[in-house]
């Protein structure tokens, strides 16, 4: 996949001199002013920040009876959206690490914003947990303190281990993306014309100064770095996967969970890196270094996540069928002629069916059609995330207690809300970091250029 | 200080080739390579300058695995003898899900312990450095490649060489 021999391929050939690299990506933020889309887009993500905050305000106040959840289905939207939004944030940094440390060298144009995605994911899903706790201002007793009660955590709580897990992630996250950034900030520090520009980027950078020993200490923690990061993602999500499976549940205490899970992760997070690539591509006008090839690679990796998708249902519907335990069959069959099944069906066509046109290069390659399946790759997997709630509370163990969710007014606000707070978090960082890793872009129009 | 005329050289090239090149002159006349500055970094260099002090992943391994140790020791202390809690008849001391949380921390402590050691062994933060004030230091971070090279006696013969070898500007050192 490397450039070898061949012409290059992850960077527009007018483009390979260091110095129209620099310029292509910070000067947008240096020398440009925002435009008036930006503002625009800005303005068009204030009400739905201004949702957000007032959907965990209101729950905060009145009560998780705000949600639809019922003695019966007892989770809903918030387990979700905090599923949906984890596995998008899990991408970034396991995209970005994996494709490190197995050498892709074209991840330099995609890596950083992958890894900011991580950060706003990750962030936006760390506040489900607690507003769906029934009394959140407790949400601190699940850290182990000395106190006065002498209450420890229960250590083999699922939720105890999501609230390690994401502290973990988050923190190595921010490192990791700070790390990578800090020789982009130095190209900042020198390439400010303002005072301002110079003090902060300078400040951010710490006085890195490029020099080879530096370089050679950077390249050793960030490749260890990336390393770590492959199992703590696959960690994370299987934790995220095991807050079912460690359940008595039917349909839930299934062994495949962790890793479909992890799967699941990297095929939404897939789709919304290509979502954010399209639009940065297009606003900071990155024709340059994001190329065709990108999307095609891309394409292709979201095409094996849908069939290892496709393969994990099939086996957990045969799993069902050959445990043989009543319940779980049950639940199975519930999925196809339930109360839920449309939704159901709507999954399998998001997330197997309609994803099997990335088999065509076109499809690839058009930036539309690619878009339109990133986009419903996205909705089939909140699909799946709200289904493995309410199929398995809605028609659990006991017949008597069978009943259906109902989505309220909350619900919604805390589904739709946190998507501008998501794009808000982006269009101030367009605006003021590098959204693309400028000496790793350097470096492959190096081999590339010495390649051609 | 004492001897101004040893007083460092660096080198400004356009090319990373230009660089490599003229650091073997360099060195094949016996001069002192200091360092060099690039706005990526150069394999050819990894082995040309004397290796810094670089513990990074010494240090990570000291503080994930001790993070880890100290996290399961916790649990096991809470679980076993300052707060026993009979779960489902699970047995107190459930080491395979307290396997769970140390792994997460002495990952999250390793990164913490990484970053710091990297700071330390580039000797950052430092935001003012001598080398900020020459001529074109501000381009190492974007399209030049710099050499710092100490000669061995006059500094004239090394500044031809560095000129025949393609230095745009050679410039000397102060401070």
């Amino acid at each position: 996949m490397t450039g070898g021999a061949q012409a290059p391929r992850w960077i527009v050939p007018a483009q390979l001199s260091h110095g129209a690299i620099s310029a292509a990506i910070a000067d947008p933020i240096q020398k440009r002013g925002p435009g008036r889309l930006w503002f625009y887009a800005l303005l068009a993500t204030l009400p739905f920040v201004l949702v957000t905050l007032g959907a965990i305000g209101a729950v905060l106040t009145v009560g998780i009876g705000l949600s639809g959840v019922n003695t019966t289905v007892v989770w809903g939207f918030s387990i979700a959206n905090y599923v949906w939004w984890i596995g998008i944030g899990n991408a970034g940094t396991l995209i970005s690490s994996m494709l490190l440390l197995t050498r892709q060298r074209w991840r330099a144009s995609i890596n950083r914003f992958a890894e900011a995605m991580t950060l706003f994911a990750a962030g936006i899903a760390g506040i489900f947990p607690i507003i769906h706790l029934g009394r959140p201002l407790y949400a601190y007793w699940l850290a182990p303190y000395p106190n006065t009660m002498e209450l420890w955590p229960q250590w083999r709580s699922a939720l105890v281990w999501d609230f390690w897990a994401i502290l973990s992630y988050i923190l190595f996250s921010a490192l990791f993306w700070f790390t990578g950034l800090l020789p982009d900030l130095a190209t900042m520090r020198d390439r400010a014309t303002t005072r301002a520009g110079q003090v902060i980027y300078g400040a951010l950078a710490l006085g890195w100064r490029n020099s080879a020993r530096h370089w050679q200490v950077y390249e050793t923690y960030h490749k260890t770095m990336a390393a770590l990061a492959v199992p703590l993602v696959c960690s994370v999500h299987s934790i995220v996967g095991l807050d079912f499976a460690a359940s008595l549940m039917p349909g839930w205490q299934e062994s495949i969970f962790p890793p479909y899970f992890v799967v699941g992760a990297m095929y939404s997070g897939f789709a919304m890196v290509v979502v954010i690539a399209i639009f940065i591509r297009w606003g900071l006008n990155l024709q340059a270094v994001i190329t065709p090839a990108h999307f095609d690679v891309m394409g292709k990796v979201m095409l094996f996540a849908s069939v290892v998708m496709t393969l994990s249902y099939a086996t957990e519907w045969f799993m069902a069928w050959y445990g043989g335990e009543p319940a779980d069959r049950d639940v199975v069959r519930y999925f196809f002629v339930g109360d839920y099944r449309w939704l159901y069906y709507a999954l399998i066509a998001c997330n197997c069916v309609v994803p099997q046109a990335l088999w065509f290069p076109f499809a690839r390659r058009n930036l539309w059609v690619l878009a339109g399946i990133s986009v419903v790759i996205n909705i089939g997997m909140w699909f799946e995330r709200i289904l493995i709630v309410w199929n398995t509370l809605s028609h659990g163990h006991a017949m008597s207690l069978w009943r259906t969710y109902h989505t309220s007014l909350y619900d919604l606000a805390i589904l739709f809300g946190p998507l501008g707070l998501f794009v808000l978090g982006f269009l101030v960082l367009v605006r003021i970091l590098p959204v693309i890793s400028m000496h790793e872009v350097r470096q492959i129009s190096h081999d590339e250029g010495a390649a051609a | 200080m004492s001897r101004p005329s040893t007083k460092p050289l660096l080198a400004e090239f356009e090319t990373p080739d230009a660089l490599v090149r003229a650091l073997r002159l360099a060195r094949a006349d016996g001069h002192r390579l200091l360092d060099a500055f690039t706005p990526f970094p150069l394999e050819e260099l990894s082995g040309a300058l004397e290796p810094a002090r670089n513990p990074v992943r010494p240090v990570m391994a000291l503080a994930g695995f001790g993070a880890a140790a100290a996290m399961y020791g916790l649990q096991w202390y809470s679980a076993v003898y300052a707060y026993p809690l009979n779960s489902g008849g699970r047995p107190l001391h459930s080491w395979p899900v307290f396997t769970l949380v140390p792994f997460e921390f002495g990952v999250l402590a390793a990164a913490v312990a990484g970053f710091a050691a990297m700071l330390w062994s580039c000797g950052l933060p430092r935001l003012n450095h001598p080398v900020h004030d020459m001529p074109q230091f501000e381009r190492a971070s974007q399209d030049r490649f710099l050499l710092l090279v100490a000669p061995k006696d006059a500094p004239a013969p090394l500044r031809r060489r560095l000129e025949e070898a393609g230095a745009l500007l050679v410039s000397e050192m102060h401070g």
